[in-house]
């Protein structure tokens, strides 16, 4: 059995690291790193402990089990997310030193940064961990707000207008979401996912709330067609609060939707469900990697290829689910959507932290501005080319792992769409990212100079995209441990 | 309960008041409309026994966001006209708005009409909760963890308004007086003022004759009377520089955090033993109802900004 | 909910929340200014804040359900956060479109 410390650390540490950094601003860097370094040790710990045992770890807070109080559990796919978020937010943080460490003076934007940011790190590893409803809401109007504040710290009109949009979605998104958990809890007398599951019927409230819940969350997650908030906002923010907001925030709600129809309610998925959630998915491939052709800036196409990676977790209901009884590509459906997002994640932060420090040589992010960085930044260049890779789905990266998963799952089950689907995406991401990557690996223009940046704005990314590509190496142990606490409806199917 | 005459003209009024708040042309209007229907709901929470809501729905959801509300139209001014209405859009949202109620209404009468949710748990471990009130009991000891995460979700809130600040505005203090050239702004004040009075004043009553187990909600009460004081200008609020300011902001969900860290020495977290639940929760409750008044106040008063010239 | 005299409270008080929340709905969807939607948001929330805590109601006899109520008055506070950022964000972008602020 774990100590309960290592459930409560990744949620408890960036907590008071974060009211540190508000009462006392000098300190928030120092507070900031190490609060996010115990919090990747203690999943770290947490992933070892759960692959060791073969079991989760589960936390009464208070000592009230559920009904009466919430539970915290980490079975292998928290551990995994978990693992996930303090990587991205550690390395994130480390290159947010420079354009937001203390320089001697408060600034609006320094002081604000660091406890935005440590809030919605804690916000993502309480909804990794939590087993309630009720609870869910909560962290997810936490990661919400301070999502949108990151998304308005420019302060520039454009960010400012990005955030308001975003708000929009984010709060009609949480308003549907809590109107599903209140009906579930008027149904079940409870918020835990575990006693619902253990009494879950097929009845007009359950079926309202789980719709509810599906079309706030599939909002929050950016899913076609309600993803209108987040190429303009994933472009105003910072670059390096974009890494986050692209790499980990939308995980957050869809995570919240797989434990709504993989946990709680087995079996209410018809497949009406999974096939209308399986199609906007894909239109959300298709449609979102046309528009990443068609922008001119970095970071413009780093956030439509963001609505399209999104899709591709979507897929996971028809392919885990629509089917009466239990197939045997089911799991192999479901962990590839999860591998997905997570390789997603560490690909996605790298190439907005890659973005981020071009910008900051070149002065601007258009494609033609960073036209032959890769003779100033060969470290970023090659950290974008892996982390292409990996959005791709090439072998041996994470992406690749996902997609092979999804796709034996698509042809083994006869679903030849969504079989296309995973492949036409990765061919479209190889359109989309080729562009920037020609323009980067062109011949500079001889006269033209960049501005120096920090080094560790190339090796962060660098790292990242390397995990991304290490997770499709070690393709077993990801695979294992996404298997630990499975519930039986990941095993069994929706039905 | 059979519902009566005077549960259903409730209802029907709030309903219309909604509906006027929602549709009237008028924007000023459908504010006042909204404060109103804070109140009458107030009234609808009484009559299904929850006096505790109640009370935070009428200082926070018809007080303070009302203040809000009137606070950015006045400053807003003719910057917030309506936009031409393309009659399509209107149509999308009106059958999203009648399906999504329909459907919701078809939940509603489907659920069991005996579910009497979690009465019987709370009332059974009330005792060793530490509190009398089982509302405070749910808030602070059995589910105390979503409420540690809303005190910060009120303080991200506070920095989130903070960070929208000009450049020039940081380290200046907060409120709407400094800005408040437009004579409007504090006109419409005027006419709201006396509505807030009259609800703290209810509430201090019911506060006084209640006992412990209450005070939660009265950091709604206490911030409510901090904007008066600061909107009718005794009071300059502090600069967001203000270290004791800072200070004061993090305490209560500092302590609450805290003591919950303490419980992971017995292999918990956030245990209140029996022994010493009553004190340990009672401390908690000032120190974070403090906290949370203060953040309250900050939140309606807004950015910081420069006084004017 | 019509005039039927003999309907449960809970469910009049239920229904009443149901049909604030399509109103509020509606207000939040169509097209209108910031600050109209943001009110309609907060119809939205205690719509489904009254619902909550009517469906806490069911049985009378043992008083309401603390748990919705704790939950609701969370919930309260919540929505108050998220609207004063909105309203925040909104005067904020006022003021830069407005181009009063020169380092915007």
């Amino acid at each position: 059995m774990v100590h309960p410390a290592l459930l409560v650390a990744p949620i408890a540490a960036p907590l008071l690291a974060a009211l540190l950094a508000i009462a006392f601003p000098r300190g928030a860097v120092a507070a900031a790193l190490s609060a996010v370094g115990v919090a990747l040790v203690a999943s770290l710990v947490l992933v070892v402990e759960v692959a060791r045992t073969g079991t989760g770890a589960a936390l009464a807070i208070g000592g009230w089990p559920p009904p009466l109080g919430i539970a915290l559990e980490a079975d292998g796919l928290s551990a995994m997310f978990l693992l996930a978020a303090s990587t991205i937010g550690l390395g994130v943080l480390v290159v947010a030193q420079g354009p937001f460490g203390w320089t001697g003076r408060e600034t609006r934007k320094g002081y604000s940064f660091w406890p935005l940011a440590l809030c919605l790190l804690a916000a993502l590893n309480a909804i990794f961990l939590s087993r309630d409803f009720f609870n869910f809401y909560v962290g997810l109007e936490l990661l919400s707000l301070s999502a949108v504040a990151l998304v308005a710290l420019d302060g520039k009109r454009e960010a400012i207008e990005a955030a308001l949009r975003y708000l929009m979605f984010a709060l009609v998104g949480s308003l549907l979401y809590l109107l599903g958990a209140a009906l579930l809890y008027a149904q079940y007398g409870t918020l835990d996912i575990g006693l619902i599951a253990a009494s879950a019927e097929t009845n007009g409230p359950t079926l309202v709330a789980a719709g509810l819940m599906t079309a706030g969350l599939a909002a929050k997650t950016a899913l076609f067609p309600l993803h209108a908030w987040l190429p303009s906002a994933h472009t105003g923010a910072p670059a390096v609060a974009s890494a986050m907001l692209s790499a980990l925030v939308p995980k957050a709600s869809f995570f919240i939707l797989v434990r709504v129809w993989f946990d709680a309610l087995p079996g209410q998925a018809g497949p009406g469900l999974t096939l209308v959630l399986g199609t906007m998915g894909a239109v959300a491939i298709v449609y979102g990697s046309i528009l990443a052709l068609l922008q001119e800036r970095l970071k413009l196409i780093i956030a439509y290829s963001t609505v399209a990676q999104l899709g591709y977790l979507f897929l996971v209901f028809p392919l885990a689910g629509g089917d009466s009884t239990a197939q045997p590509w089911f799991a192999g459906a479901w962990t590839g959507g999860m591998v997905h997002a997570v390789s997603h994640g560490l690909a996605k932060a790298a190439m907005f932290l890659c973005a981020g420090a071009m910008m900051a040589a070149a002065g601007g992010d258009k494609l033609s501005d960073v036209r032959g960085i890769v003779a100033k930044m060969p470290l970023a260049t090659f950290a974008f080319a892996l982390a292409a890779v990996t959005l791709m789905g090439l072998p041996p990266s994470g992406g690749f792992l996902a997609k092979y998963l999804m796709l034996t799952a698509a042809f083994a089950s006869g679903a030849w769409v969504w079989g296309a689907v995973v492949l036409a995406g990765g061919l479209l991401a190889a359109l989309y990212l080729y562009r920037p990557l020609a323009s980067l690996f062109a011949p500079a223009d001889p006269d033209r100079t960049f501005t120096s940046v920090p080094l560790r704005t190339e090796l962060v990314p660098l790292a990242l995209a390397l995990v991304a590509v290490l997770l499709g190496v070690a393709s077993q142990f990801p695979y294992d441990i996404l298997q630990v606490g499975r519930s039986v409806a990941a095993e069994a199917g929706l039905e | 309960m059979i519902a009566s005459g005077f549960d259903i003209t409730v209802c029907v009024l709030l309903c219309l008041c909604a509906l006027a708040a929602v549709t009237g042309r008028d924007t000023f209007r459908a504010i006042v409309f909204f404060i109103v229907y804070g109140l009458l709901i107030s009234v609808a929470w009484l009559r299904i026994d929850a006096i505790d809501v109640a009370l935070a729905e009428a200082a926070i959801g018809a007080g303070l966001t009302g203040v809000l509300l009137l606070g950015a139209f006045g400053q807003m001014g003719s910057a917030d006209t309506m936009a031409r209405e393309p009659r399509g859009a209107v149509l999308i949202a009106l059958v999203a708005g009648a399906g999504i109620g329909a459907a919701v209404l078809f939940a509603v009468q489907g659920l069991p009409p005996e579910g009497a949710g979690l009465t019987a748990e709370v009332l059974a471990q009330l005792e060793a909760s530490g509190v009398g009130n089982p509302v405070t009991a749910v808030l602070l000891n059995f589910r105390g963890y979503d409420t540690l995460l809303e005190s910060i979700v009120l303080l991200v809130a506070l920095i989130g308004v903070w960070s929208v600040a000009s450049e020039t505005g940081w380290g200046e203090r907060p409120g709407i007086v400094h800005h408040a050239r437009a004579g409007g702004t504090l006109q419409s004040f005027g006419r709201f003022l006396p509505a807030i009075g009259l609800v703290i004043g209810a509430y201090i009553v019911w506060a006084g004759s209640s006992g412990p187990g209450g005070a939660f909600q009265g950091g709604t009460v206490l911030a409510a009377v901090a904007i008066l004081t600061i909107l009718a200008g005794l009071v300059d609020a502090p600069r967001v520089t203000t270290r004791w300011l800072r200070w004061a902001l993090v305490m209560g969900p500092g302590v609450f955090l805290g003591v919950a860290l303490l419980g992971l020495f017995g292999g918990a977290f956030l245990v209140f033993p029996q022994a010493v639940a009553y004190p340990a929760i009672v401390a908690i409750e000032i120190v974070l109802t403090a906290s949370i008044a203060l953040t309250l106040v900050l939140l309606v008063l807004g950015p910081p900004r420069e006084a004017p010239q | 909910m019509g005039g039927d005299p003999i309907i449960a409270s809970w469910l009049v008080y239920g229904c009443c929340g149901a049909v604030l929340v399509g109103l509020g709905l509606f207000g939040f969807m169509r097209p209108t200014t910031t600050l109209r939607r943001v009110l309609a948001f907060n119809i939205v929330g205690s719509g489904i804040f009254l619902l909550f805590g009517a469906t806490g109601y069911r049985v009378p006899s043992t008083g309401a359900d603390p748990v919705p109520q704790a939950l609701i008055i969370t919930g309260i506070v919540v929505a108050l956060a998220a609207t004063a950022l909105a309203v925040a964000l909104m005067l904020a972008l006022a003021r830069v479109s407005a181009g009063r602020d020169e380092d915007a």
